[in-house]
């Protein structure tokens, strides 16, 4: 096991039960994610990009095979231990956003804090210096419902980082977003990978993100069919 | 943490209004209902001791048998130094001789014609010792309607209704016509020097007060007395008390084959006021129990519907990597709130109407016509100390119920779908 890998995969296979038979969506995975990428994997519905994420996200287990994540083995974690990683570990940015709708975008960005038990003082701190990346600050008291799709996902990627993870996940997270907006928050998502050193693993289909991407794991049929690295300058808008 | 749900609460109406109408009106019957009970209840059970029942009383083993019928035939005698003898060894209580009769109430017309007739329920009682506090317990004084108080040996008091419907004023003659101690005929004349209304109905049909040296007179009882009725100076029914005093006092008679013999009996014992003491007991704690399953029901429903909306928040939280016996846990520290904002507000408003009830009450003399039983004539609720904190333990238990039965879905969640269902 490379130590200094964030995520290491090893022979992973997902399968689910369907009625008698199984249906794997995903088989024989082999991986690995050093710290500060800025990978996607990409794929087209059913490749098994969001199976991949779930299990790096320690939100299910494999089949077989081993998935390491932040050197902790996910499939054998307990439902305490894989909430703990994602706690204090593990950012997710999500389609739809999920913003908490009747807190305001300071308590938004704040709840992961309060899951780890952060004082106040330094909880204040770290939601404002996350709201400043993401260029919120004017918006502290605001509500989601007040905010426009590209802020909510703003939002939603502060909420992310503000507990500077070392791994974010992110699924579609340009999907409900039109151009101007997407590029305007992979721009802040490349910005905070190339400042925090965070690694960004993202799920997508969407031609804007793969633009974005340093590396480039393509999925088929639940199996990696092509790894490819980019050099920097070509990723350069 | 707190501080984040609480803002959540009071920003989300439907995740807290509804719930804490539901807990605020619960816990407002709760505490009417229980002031009511021991106002009505407690006023019935005090009235009754007061009058017939006493806290506890010493009959004879025959009349105790056949109360009901006040045979004053198997009386005691005696009385002056049993009384002495209670007195002595049962400081805490106050010790009254008294006579309870049957009769004729017969009005003379100017030629000694019987002008009008009703039967009558007697009380001979002691009115005019000047240590007697038999007159105050009774409330005499205070329920005269018309004329004053028995103030010499010959006089007596009417119930107002009873002399209304014998057309008797005060001043005016009245014979009693009953039957001795020895079972002969009994004629004696009273003077009515006042009316009086108790505001029971059972009272104020027939009653008809003297004092307990003239019924002895009348009905021949020297140093007699059907019973000894032993009133708590500290005012209230203490049944466990009661009960040590009675086997104490009937234990000396133990293996005594006396019909004649001293029987002490508390007030649970008689008649139907155990039952009446025993539901005075028990009908907060049902109460109680009825609106917190009631409560629970709706409130668990609020639950699962508040559930059903949050179920993104929920999710979300639990991807974030809070636990899910935090999450819980979260929900019923809402509850918890919930049921103390509800129970504050429903306990203001039931001390309110309590208050009113207290002050005004409701007149049911009309529903106790024909009632054998000493009820008061209106319903006042009594606010207790307890009904300041009795509301908060359906309030908090029913939002507490509602909140673990709704949140067991929370463990059903199963984390390998939340990214699927977060993108739905």
């Amino acid at each position: 096991m490379d130590n200094n890998a964030i995520i290491q995969i090893r022979e992973l296979t997902k399968s689910f039960p369907m009625g008698k038979s199984a249906f794997t969506a995903l088989s024989d995975i082999n991986l690995s994610l050093g710290k500060g990428e800025f990978t996607g994997l990409i794929g087209p519905s059913g490749s098994g990009k969001t199976t991949l994420l779930n299990i790096v996200g320690s939100l299910d287990t494999p089949t077989s095979g081993e998935a390491w994540v932040l050197n902790q083995s996910v499939g054998r974690l307990t439902a305490r231990e894989a909430a703990q990683l994602r706690k204090e570990s593990l950012g997710f940015i999500f389609q739809s956003y999920n913003l908490l709708v009747v807190h305001t975008v300071f308590e938004n960005v704040e709840f992961p804090l309060l899951l780890l038990k952060i004082g106040a003082a330094e909880r204040r701190k770290m939601v404002m210096d996350a709201l400043e990346w993401v260029g919120l600050t004017d918006k502290v008291r605001s509500k989601p419902p007040q905010l426009s799709g590209g802020e909510c996902q703003r939002v939603a990627i502060a909420r992310a980082m503000v507990k500077r993870p070392s791994l974010v996940l992110a699924d579609e997270p340009t999907a409900n977003l039109d151009a101007a907006n997407s590029h305007h928050i992979l721009q802040t998502m490349v910005k905070l990978n190339e400042e925090l050193k965070t690694t960004f693993l993202f799920a997508t289909h969407d031609e804007k993100v793969i633009g974005y991407l340093r590396r480039k794991i393509y999925l088929l049929d639940g199996k990696v069919a092509q790894d490819e690295w980019v050099k920097v300058d070509q990723t350069e808008k | 943490m707190i501080r984040f749900l609480i803002n959540g609460l009071f920003r989300d109406k439907s995740r807290s209004r509804l719930p804490i109408i539901v807990v605020a009106i619960g816990v407002m019957l709760t505490v009417f209902m229980n002031a009511y009970i021991t106002g009505f209840m407690g006023d019935t059970i005090e009235m009754n001791a007061r009058f017939t029942h006493g806290h506890l009383k010493v009959m004879t083993r025959a009349y105790a048998e056949n109360e009901g019928q006040v045979p004053n035939d198997l009386a005691m005698t005696e009385v002056t130094s049993l009384k002495e003898e209670l007195t002595s060894r049962f400081p805490e209580l106050d010790w009254a001789a008294r006579i309870q009769f049957g009769g004729l109430v017969d009005v003379p017309d100017e030629k000694g014609e019987t002008r009008s007739q009703g039967p009558a329920a007697g009380m001979g009682v002691d009115l005019l010792s000047p240590e007697s506090r038999e007159a105050g317990r009774l409330n005499i004084t205070e329920s005269i309607v018309r004329g004053r108080m028995v103030q010499n040996p010959g006089e007596a008091l009417l119930a107002e209704q009873f002399s209304q419907k014998l057309g008797v004023d005060p001043g005016d003659e009245v014979t009693l016509i009953g039957s001795t101690m020895h079972g002969s005929m009994s004629m004696y004349n009273f003077i009515v020097a006042g009316t009086v209304s108790f505001g029971a109905e059972a009272l104020d049909r027939g009653s008809i007060i003297v004092d307990i040296e003239d019924a002895r007179h009348a009905l021949d009882m020297d140093d007699a007395a059907g019973e000894l009725v032993g009133l708590f100076d500290a005012g209230f029914y203490d049944d466990e008390r009661a009960l040590e005093i009675a086997q104490a006092f009937n234990s000396a008679f133990v293996g005594d084959d006396d019909l004649f013999a001293p029987v002490m009996k508390t007030l649970k014992q008689q008649g139907s006021m155990g039952q009446l003491v025993k539901m005075l007991d028990v009908w907060s704690v049902y109460i109680i129990a009825v609106f917190i399953i009631a409560m629970a029901l709706v409130l668990w429903n609020a639950g699962l519907l508040g559930g059903l909306r949050r179920y993104g928040e929920f999710g979300v939280r639990l991807a974030m990597g809070e636990e899910k016996s935090h999450l819980y846990r979260t929900l019923i520290y809402e509850s918890v709130f919930i049921g103390i904002a509800g129970a504050i507000i429903g306990t203001a408003i039931g001390l309110f109407f309590a208050a009113l009830v207290q002050k005004y009450g409701f007149n049911i003399s009309g529903m106790m016509e024909g009632s054998a039983m000493m009820y008061p004539s209106a319903i006042r609720t009594r606010i207790t100390p307890a009904d300041y904190y009795i509301g908060f333990i359906p309030g908090l238990f029913s939002t507490v119920v509602g909140a673990m039965l709704a949140g067991i879905g929370i463990y059903k969640r199963k984390t390998s779908q939340l990214f699927k269902e977060l993108e739905a």
